[in-house]
């Protein structure tokens, strides 16, 4: 395995994950192209996590604020006729970074597990002003006019909008690793491991960490917009502390510290709540066990998922 | 305008005494394990379902009162040594993946045993109607709620003050590896600590369960709330936990309540109805960002 070229797993998963629409249509199974891509944009949501627990060890707990607001914002936008993704999209990324510059300027004083609560109090500020929001359509969501015309794309298909979400998925991943190796990366790792002698070596280390927490911010929110075109709707649960806690569960179950860890827990999370919703009525009653396991059998179950201990 | 004022003040301590029965044991766990539980609030709900169910097959309510209170007990129990004790060594991260399942499997499991709808209780008859007081009439069982508030949270302090148990507890809050070292078996004290904060929020729940639904899923909303309690009033703070909780629910109370009309002395109604409630239900969360900014320890924390 050693002689291995290191890149050939990721280009097999890949090519993998690019023909999953041929695939399906063969099984005959194309309701599935739907799981698959919420599978690919909860992957790239709880990435956004890895980032920032990853590379600078903070553990945000109210991501859903920028996934959410953006979905909102994104779905918002098409009620008044902003159908093209090249004006809208950018427009709702905005939106988030300028919130995530706000909301991490305050949250940033805090550390440990005081940064744990201040991010998800501000999370649920969030959520109450857009639930409250009259034009946000309250309890019901607010629903998507029509898809985004991304051209020379086209959205209203669906496997387009797969393609899309993957190869958006597959660039942060590719940005992710590549930034690990370079001199920020090494700086945020630094940051993590020992913030007052980055500071005493004079890196500026507070606009450091508010980089990494809105970039992160940033992945989350484009997440959040695939995901409004996927379900056709920005719903409030999207902006729940349930939602962060999932986003965070995923990231962790896959290995907080590995770049590929939202992925994989997305994937173990989103298939095995698909398969159990076959075998039983209380799906999450087994989820609520696997997480449990996947805890508690410590070493063995980082063997399994790869991650080489810590 | 007064009379209303009295009524939601009153609300506002009832609601925040009950509050402080849900984060008393939640915050000395935090404070002294250093252990972040979000299953805390499902213990909650756990015990307005068991209670429920009693009061509803035996036609008692206090017999429901007990059961919420001993069944959640024993549940607290069996979850402390089956799997918080295992959890304290680990960090954060593993804090909440579990706790986060624990969750789930409380929400599934209320479910699967009672179903969807919510379940009916009433609050027992003799506390049915409403109290008269120099004009003011105001629901018994809420002035029953506020009285029995008062009383455990006094319990709770003379328990914390006066008893060996209660200055090992304290000592323990303001410092763990110190008290170790002076011979205090911390892991028991936990135990116990443990046990009678989930009691405590079992108790609180089943009270509240006649004045709002016993749900699934009903505990996550508490749960916010105590954790504001708790960061408000410092982690491991009976004291502040007790001032943060009076505060929360004052604030919200009274800002659901009273903001809305006095919006729209100011601007036009229409948009006073929709910013009120707005702005009421932020209230809290902005409290607790402003203490966490400017005061990161909290209003009144342990260590020194």
């Amino acid at each position: 395995m050693k002689r291995l070229p290191h890149l050939l797993l990721p280009v097999a998963l890949g090519l993998f994950a690019t023909t999953v629409p041929w695939w399906l249509a063969w099984l005959e199974q194309d309701y599935y192209l739907g799981l698959a891509t919420r599978i690919v944009i909860y992957a790239l949501a709880a990435t956004s996590l890895n980032l920032l627990i990853g590379f600078s060890g903070m553990v945000g707990f109210g991501h859903a604020a920028f996934f959410g607001g953006a979905a909102y914002l994104s779905a918002y936008l098409t009620q008044y006729g902003w159908y093209s993704a090249w004006v809208a999209w950018p427009l709702s990324l905005a939106f988030t970074g300028v919130l995530a510059t706000i909301i991490g300027l305050f949250s940033l004083r805090t550390r440990g597990v005081h940064f744990i609560m201040i991010t998800l109090a501000f999370a649920q500020m969030i959520h109450y002003a857009i639930v409250a929001w009259p034009a946000a359509g309250g309890d019901d969501g607010l629903p998507l006019v029509q898809r985004s015309s991304l051209p020379p794309l086209d959205l209203a298909d669906d496997r387009q909008l797969y393609w899309l979400a993957l190869a958006l998925t597959g660039a942060v991943l590719l940005a992710l690793s590549y930034l690990a190796r370079t001199p920020l990366g090494h700086a945020w790792i630094g940051i993590r491991e020992n913030e007052r002698r980055m500071a005493a070596l004079g890196f500026p280390v507070l606009p450091m960490k508010l980089a990494c927490f809105v970039v992160s911010s940033l992945i989350a929110g484009l997440a959040g917009i695939l995901l409004v075109q996927q379900t056709g709707m920005a719903s409030p649960t999207h902006l729940s502390w349930t939602t962060s806690g999932q986003l965070l569960v995923m990231a962790l179950i896959g290995g907080a510290q590995r770049i590929t860890g939202g992925v994989k827990g997305a994937l173990i999370l989103l298939l095995a709540e698909e398969w159990l919703a076959h075998l039983s009525a209380y799906p999450h009653f087994w989820i609520g066990l696997l997480l449990l396991a996947l805890a508690f059998r410590g070493e063995l179950a980082r063997t399994i998922l790869g991650e080489k201990g810590r | 305008m007064l009379p209303l004022f009295f009524e939601q003040a009153a609300n506002g301590l009832q609601f925040g005494l009950m509050l402080f029965l849900i984060a008393a044991g939640l915050t000395l766990v935090f404070g002294i394990m250093d252990t972040i539980n979000l299953a805390h609030g499902s213990l909650y709900m756990v015990g307005a379902y068991l209670g429920a169910h009693a009061a509803a097959t035996t036609g008692s309510f206090l017999l429901g009162l007990f059961t919420a209170t001993l069944g959640v007990a024993a549940i607290g129990a069996l979850l402390e040594l089956f799997v918080f004790r295992r959890l304290y060594a680990r960090d954060h991260l593993d804090q909440v993946l579990v706790t986060f399942g624990l969750i789930l499997i409380a929400n599934e499991s209320v479910r699967w045993l009672w179903g969807d709808r919510p379940l009916p209780l009433d609050a027992p008859s003799a506390f049915a109607g409403p109290v008269e007081f120099h004009g003011f009439s105001y629901p018994a069982y809420r002035l029953l709620l506020i009285f029995v508030g008062l009383t455990l949270a006094a319990l709770l302090f003379a328990l914390l003050k006066f008893t060996r148990f209660g200055m090992w507890v304290r000592a323990g809050a303001a410092n763990r590896p110190m008290t170790e070292a002076m011979g205090v078996a911390v892991p028991r004290l936990f135990f116990v600590l443990f046990v009678v904060g989930a009691a405590l929020s079992a108790f609180a729940g089943y009270l509240l369960a006649p004045l709002s639904a016993v749900q699934p899923g009903m505990g996550e909303n508490i749960l916010i709330l105590a954790f504001v309690v708790i960061v408000i009033g410092g982690i491991g703070s009976i004291r502040g936990a007790l001032v943060a909780s009076l505060l929360v629910g004052v604030v919200d109370t009274l800002g659901r309540a009273l903001l809305p009309e006095l919006l729209r002395t100011l601007t036009n109604a229409q948009l006073a109805s929709h910013l009120g409630p707005t702005l009421a239900s932020m209230s809290i969360y902005l409290l607790m960002a402003a203490v966490l900014y400017f005061r990161p320890q909290g209003l009144l924390p342990t260590r020194l």
